[in-house]
């Protein structure tokens, strides 16, 4: 299927403690909340192609607990869970994130707020991440570094072959 | 990452608010330094301070132009930091690439089911 792509995610850093990611989506807002917040449907997206996702557990209402797990092809498994607290269905999600790949993961838990914006059936998406301390905003960061090190490899490897 | 406890490096620079302040000032374009006191409203020393740390990590050159002392930015040396969000900001880019295949066949399904939901 021809998928045409609405634009990269763009990710600002507004304070010391916050990540801001937005990203428009060619789309209806209703949608793109169903696609966030249906387990089946996280499965097939929130890889971001690094492996799969092989637990996804949303408990959508305030207080209700979520739980995601990827696997990387090298075996790689990271674990986030965390608590909703707000919920407008269609509009807006304030919940919180924990990594639990990090000791005292509970006390290093990020506050994520999602919302949708539709206009003329398009939809802007932004998250604001919100970590306790900049450290832990700072290492949250960090964890895309994996991604960008096998692009790199990927490049890597593309020259080696053209030098054959 | 690893980094200095120290402001000698590019990320610890640009973690102060009031340093950013001038960063975005300077973004604009050269500027002598009483226009970015008058800009951020603080007294002339602790401006020379911020202006010390960014040019001791490269963030900003100077230059003497009669008696005024000229501030620019060079994004040279925060290219560290712009590589280190961009990686973030791959991996979110591709998460949301396979969204967008998702949104595509719930698109196709509810035009299909002749419902608008």
């Amino acid at each position: 299927m021809a998928v045409t792509s609405s634009g990269t995610a763009t990710v600002t850093l507004p304070t010391d403690t916050q990540i801001l990611i937005t990203r428009e989506f060619d789309a209806p807002k209703h949608l793109v909340y169903k696609a966030w917040t249906t387990p089946e449907l996280v499965k097939r997206w929130w890889h971001a192609n690094r492996g799969e996702v092989t637990i996804a557990e949303i408990d959508l209402r305030v207080g209700g607990m979520w739980r995601y797990v990827s696997l990387t092809a090298d075996g790689f498994e990271a674990g986030f869970h965390g608590e909703y607290r707000e919920i407008v269905p269609n509009e807006r999600i304030v919940s919180t994130e924990v990594y639990e790949g990090i000791p005292d993961a509970e006390e290093h838990a990020a506050l994520n707020i999602l919302t949708l914006t539709e206009v003329d059936g398009r939809t802007t998406l932004t998250v604001l991440v919100e970590h306790p301390t900049k450290i832990g905003r700072d290492a949250h960061l960090n964890s895309g570094m994996e991604g960008g090190m096998q692009d790199a490899l990927d490049l890597l490897e593309q020259v080696a072959i053209s030098l054959r | 990452m690893a980094r200095a406890a120290t402001t000698a490096d590019a990320f610890n620079a640009v973690a102060e608010p009031r340093r950013r302040q001038i960063l975005d000032a300077l973004a604009g374009g050269e500027q002598p330094v009483n226009e970015l006191v008058h800009l951020l409203g603080l007294a002339q020393p602790q401006v020379s301070k911020h202006l010390r740390v960014l040019r001791e990590v490269g963030a900003v050159d100077v230059r003497n132009e009669g008696r005024q002392r000229l501030y620019r930015l060079n994004g040279q040396a925060l290219k560290p930091i712009h590589d280190w969000v961009k990686n973030y900001e791959r991996s979110w880019s591709e998460r949301f690439e396979q969204l967008d295949v998702v949104l595509e066949e719930l698109k196709q399904k509810e035009d299909g089911d002749g419902s608008d939901e």
